[in-house]
């Protein structure tokens, strides 16, 4: 009959052993048990805390066609051809109508499909209100715990996953090609924000002096922030300029190494994760707690008998919300 | 609601049906069978077709057959003074078991041969690659060397038959061992006739049958249509396919539209080339599907003569009024088999058969019933081929050419069919052509949709497939399955193993080290590959050259 | 956070037809799966690598070639030989019913021939995850 799978589950403190000691079914379930929300992945996140030494964390994204996957899976390559063991999250998005996904990006991977130096895991962003970049930022401490001395993200640059990508990263790479002038204005001076290196790719198409010129000026707008990000230019599919990219990461990562700006770095992370695991944690209590949905039902309703304005509803909602939290406490 | 496990022929009258409300026709007239008729392209096909629906230059935009735009046909004669090509496709197991094949269906009747070959020869791969395990033999012949090769034409002369050979990524080794086997007949390649397929754009869009990238295998089809332009007069060095864009789940618009577009991408590479257009167009060839909306597969075909003969002539310039000609193999569709009750399949095939026919191609396969399950049988093999026969010699419809020239509907249909096509072709062209268009995913995306739509739409029951979603039974009727032996991978490996070890390792060597710089020049790779096969170079080392010259292709998830 | 149902859809052996097995993972998507796509051209070893660093509920794979009495068995193997024979085998393509029947008699699930829905398809890794995997999420609405 049915065989629920808490009942033969190990514990968090086993799979973390087995984690450390390289078992990759542990760290794919343990992905799994963090990925779903529950309590045995933040046991499990306790248990590997500190354990190993994290991973650069390198977020890679840009406009749909730029290359991104081709791009990852050569710079994999090169990281492996110096012994380094890769863990790759590939996130793609959740359809907002059916709630499911096509996770796509290891096809480009294949070169490292048995290698098992290479770990990578497809991740869906489901429609998360927030607690992407949390949730990317956990698979990562499990890629860690693993024995990951590089960790790539890739993802597509669209909405709002550049920043969840920024704020997981230690270093980000925008891809653009020649073609991608269109692309930027749509998706806006966010990328352009978040970059700390920036890769042409498809160097050999048409156009890509132009572009060139186009992203220095538009980078010249960015300000002094004390990082220059440099351009790039790479052709993935020729493994050309992968190397040029590498050294440009590493020389990014000295840069946020250096002493001063590091910790403050560290600080600024920290807080940031806190607060954002703080305020998904309340609200989703929150929300299991005081029977949202009849709630939310109910306020609609009043707006749509014209009672009230949409503003209104969700303000008296929430104030309904903070008083009964005070009460209850 | 019928629950679709048996139906009655008869129409419902207006009072049987649900009580909805709604206004009903008068009652002598039948409510309308379904409120939206539309081709498999979605084109609406109207209750009625009149002398209005046809455009007031009909004549000059149709002409005559054998005449440009060749709407109606490439010949004035058409069938009356020589039939299509009946060339069933065969390959199977071992070169041995398939030159059985090819004798018996000389035999019986059939004018020209074609090849299959299994999935390892198509890859590239020798029978001993870990990648070819349990494939050999299986979906086609193996074929590894120059000695597969000649027992595969033993006692066949190579100047009496033609050949057409369905082989894309390695084919230029397939066509390089057709070409010694020839010499050792004592036949010169001018004399040899047929067909090698090797249209890459079309493997990158749909059948993704490939080795390397899509700018070096191209470069290896314009070095094939080069060099036969200027050795084998007789030779068709392409065949620009649409059967696989179409059975990748296309519709007729984008079958033709996409094909048209990779041919202007290959015709543009040998302009680039410096070639002169009507030095290779007269042997460019295409090769189209045959599916199940009988009036629009007619029209395809039509609007196809007629695009592609603007085409050559208008845009690029040809001169040669052989240039201009659209020739083209057809099949009918695979696709459109079923599994369930497959003797349905035969009254399909006859039907699709027609309307290639009626479109005037130049040659036809017709499939077999048992397609869906395995490779056919003899039995359906031939019953496959006698369809056409009897098309031939029984219906009457080759006494005239283009008999559905004129037709209201035929001619409204043709210009619809081609005005459609034309719109995806300029946009392939607004991105820079077909290379750009298949690098950015743009067929393969378009074609995934209409997949997924069909689909939907047969769960839907919104499209009819008899004897899946309507008309279905229990009992099975039980069709003989062709098994292939097992021990056929391993003679195989057997056999390659030994052509490695007698051959001469100087030769082999020296040719292969002349190819491999070959290949990072700008030479005309088809004489290198000759000498190499001419030495018993096998296919899974030459295409290992390539691999190592031109990386490995992989390709994006396009949803 | 609710818990989705993964699905590796792939296609083994050198066959290069992926239609359906688009078509199968396109139905999957709009029916709430993850769908982890793996393409074409897959070595049983690429297959049950991904579905261990995956962690999915079901391996789906396509295959027209006839070669399925080779690869199903030998992914079946590897999964058990990686942990995973827990995770449902189950596929597609052009495979006779004793074929079929064969297969299941060596603890590969249930296969599905040429003309099959895909909401058949859907439905049945659905109620196996539902019975197996425990608490998965239902149908998207």
């Amino acid at each position: 009959m049915t065989a629920p799978a808490s009942q033969s589950a190990p514990s968090a403190g086993t799979i973390a052993e087995q984690i450390l000691s390289g078992d990759a079914r542990a760290v794919a379930r343990g992905m799994t048990l963090i990925e779903n929300g529950s309590p045995e992945g933040e046991a499990l996140l306790d248990r590997i805390f500190g354990k190993r030494e994290p991973a650069p964390r390198v977020g890679i994204t840009g406009p749909p066609g730029a290359g991104k996957s081709t791009l990852v899976a050569e710079y994999a390559r090169l990281l492996r051809g110096e012994e380094l063991q890769v863990g790759v999250v590939a996130v793609d998005p959740t359809s907002p109508f059916t709630g499911g996904a096509i996770l796509g990006d290891r096809v480009r991977m294949g070169e490292h499909a048995t290698d098992p130096k290479v770990f990578i895991r497809s991740m869906a962003t489901r429609g998360s209100l927030g607690g992407l970049a949390a949730r990317t930022g956990d698979l990562c401490e499990l890629l860690d715990a693993w024995g990951s001395r590089v960790t790539l993200i890739e993802t597509v640059g669209v909405g709002q996953s550049e920043l969840d990508v920024a704020e997981a990263s230690d270093s980000v790479v925008v891809v653009l090609t020649p073609e991608s002038g269109d692309a930027i204005q749509a998706l806006k001076a966010g990328l352009m924000e978040i970059a700390d290196v920036i890769v042409l790719n498809k160097a050999d198409h048409a156009g890509a002096d132009a572009m060139e010129a186009a992203l220095r000026s538009s980078l010249a707008f960015r300000g002094d922030k004390g990082w220059k990000p440099p351009i790039v230019r790479t052709i993935a599919i020729e493994r050309k300029g992968i190397e040029a990219m590498h050294e440009a990461l590493l020389e990014h990562r000295r840069y946020t190494g250096a002493a001063e700006r590091a910790a403050a770095l560290r600080r600024e992370k920290t807080r940031l994760r806190i607060r954002n695991a703080v305020r998904d944690g309340l609200l989703n209590a929150w929300l299991e707690r005081q029977d949202f949905d009849a709630e939310l039902d109910r306020a609609a309703d009043g707006v749509l008998r014209g009672e009230s304005s949409p503003h209104r509803a969700a303000r008296d909602l929430t104030e309904r919300m903070i008083r009964h939290g005070e009460r209850t406490n | 609601m019928a629950n679709g496990r048996t139906e009655t022929a008869t129409p419902k009258r207006p009072r049987d049906a649900a009580s909805d409300g709604k206004a009903r026709p008068a009652a002598s007239e039948p409510a309308p069978r379904d409120p939206r008729f539309e081709t498999l392209s979605g084109i609406p096909v109207q209750p009625l077709y009149t002398p209005a629906d046809i455009a007031p230059d009909q004549e000059a935009r149709v002409g005559r057959p054998g005449e440009f735009p060749f709407t109606r046909g490439l010949h004035p004669e058409m069938y009356r003074t020589r039939l299509w090509t009946m060339r069933q496709f065969a390959g199977f197991g071992t070169a041995e078991h398939t030159n059985q094949r090819f004798h018996y269906l000389l035999a019986q009747g059939m004018t020209g041969l074609s090849t299959a070959f299994d999935m390892p020869t198509l890859m590239g791969y020798d029978p001993d690659h870990p990648m070819a395990l349990g494939e050999v033999g299986r979906e086609g012949v193996a074929i590894s060397s120059l000695e597969d090769m000649e027992i595969l034409f033993r006692g066949i002369p190579l100047d009496q038959v033609t050949t057409s050979m369905t082989i894309n990524a390695p084919a230029v080794v397939l066509l390089a061992m057709y070409i010694a086997v020839g010499e050792k007949q004592g036949i010169p390649p001018e004399k040899l006739g047929g067909t090698v397929q090797a249209d890459m754009l079309k493997e990158f869009i749909a059948q993704k049958e490939w080795i390397c990238p899509p700018r070096p295998s191209v470069r290896i089809c314009v070095d094939m249509i080069e060099w036969c332009a200027k050795h084998m007069p007789k030779w068709n060095s392409i065949s620009i396919s649409g059967y696989h864009i179409r059975e990748a789940g296309a519709t007729a618009v984008q079958e033709l539209a996409f094909t048209i577009a990779d041919g202007i991408g290959y015709v543009e590479e040998c302009r680039k080339r410096g070639m002169d257009v009507d030095e290779f167009a007269p042997r460019l060839s295409f090769f189209w599907d045959v599916h199940n909306d009988f009036f629009e597969e007619i029209a395809k075909f039509r609007a196809g003569r007629r695009i592609w003969a603007t085409l050559m002539r208008d845009r690029f310039g040809a001169k040669n009024p052989r240039s201009w000609q659209l020739r083209t193999h057809a099949q009918t569709a695979g696709v459109s088999l079923t599994a369930q009750q497959p003797l349905n399949n035969v009254a399909r095939v006859a039907l699709q058969a027609l309307a290639a026919v009626l479109g005037g191609t130049q040659s036809l396969h017709t499939n077999s019933m048992d397609e869906t399950l395995a490779l056919p049988t003899e039995e359906a093999a031939t019953v496959a081929l006698r369809t056409q026969q009897i098309l031939a010699y029984e219906s009457g419809v080759t006494a005239t050419p283009d008999p559905l020239g004129g037709s209201y509907f035929i001619e409204a249909l043709t210009d619809r069919v081609e005005a459609e096509a034309l719109r995806y072709i300029h946009r392939i062209d607004e991105m820079g052509g077909i290379i750009t268009a298949v690098e950015r995913g743009y067929p393969q995306k378009e074609i995934a949709d209409s997949a997924y739509r069909f689909q939907q739409q047969v769960e839907r029951e919104e499209r009819i497939i008899v004897g899946v979603n309507k008309f279905q039974s229990d009992e099975e009727v039980a069709i003989p399955v062709l098994k292939i032996d097992p021990e056929i991978e391993r003679r195989q490996i057997e056999r390659i193993r030994a052509v490695r070890a007698k051959r001469d390792a100087g030769a082999y060597s020296r040719a292969m080290t002349a190819l491999r710089d070959a290949c990072l020049s700008e030479k005309n790779l088809v004489p290198f590959v000759l000498d190499a096969v001419r030495a018993y170079a096998t296919l899974g080392e030459i295409s290992d050259v390539f691999r190592e010259a031109y990386g490995v292709y992989r390709e994006p998830a396009v949803f | 956070m609710a818990r989705k149902i993964r699905v590796l859809v792939g296609k083994a052996g050198l066959d290069g037809h992926d239609r359906g097995a688009k078509v199968v993972a396109s139905a999957m998507r709009d029916a709430g799966f993850e769908v982890i796509y793996t393409g074409l051209h897959q070595t049983p070893e690429m297959i049950v690598q991904a579905a261990v660093q995956e962690d999915v509920d079901a391996v789906a794979l396509s295959i027209l070639s006839g070669a399925h009495m080779t690869l199903f068995p030998r992914v079946h193997e590897l999964m058990k030989e990686r942990g995973i024979a827990d995770v449902l085998l189950t596929g597609g393509g052009i495979i006779s019913k004793e074929d079929m029947a064969t297969l299941q008699s060596q603890g590969v699930g249930q296969l599905f021939g040429p003309g099959t829905s895909t909401v058949a398809i859907v439905d049945y890794i659905r109620d196996w995850a539902a019975k197996h995997r425990g608490g998965k999420v239902p149908a998207a609405g």
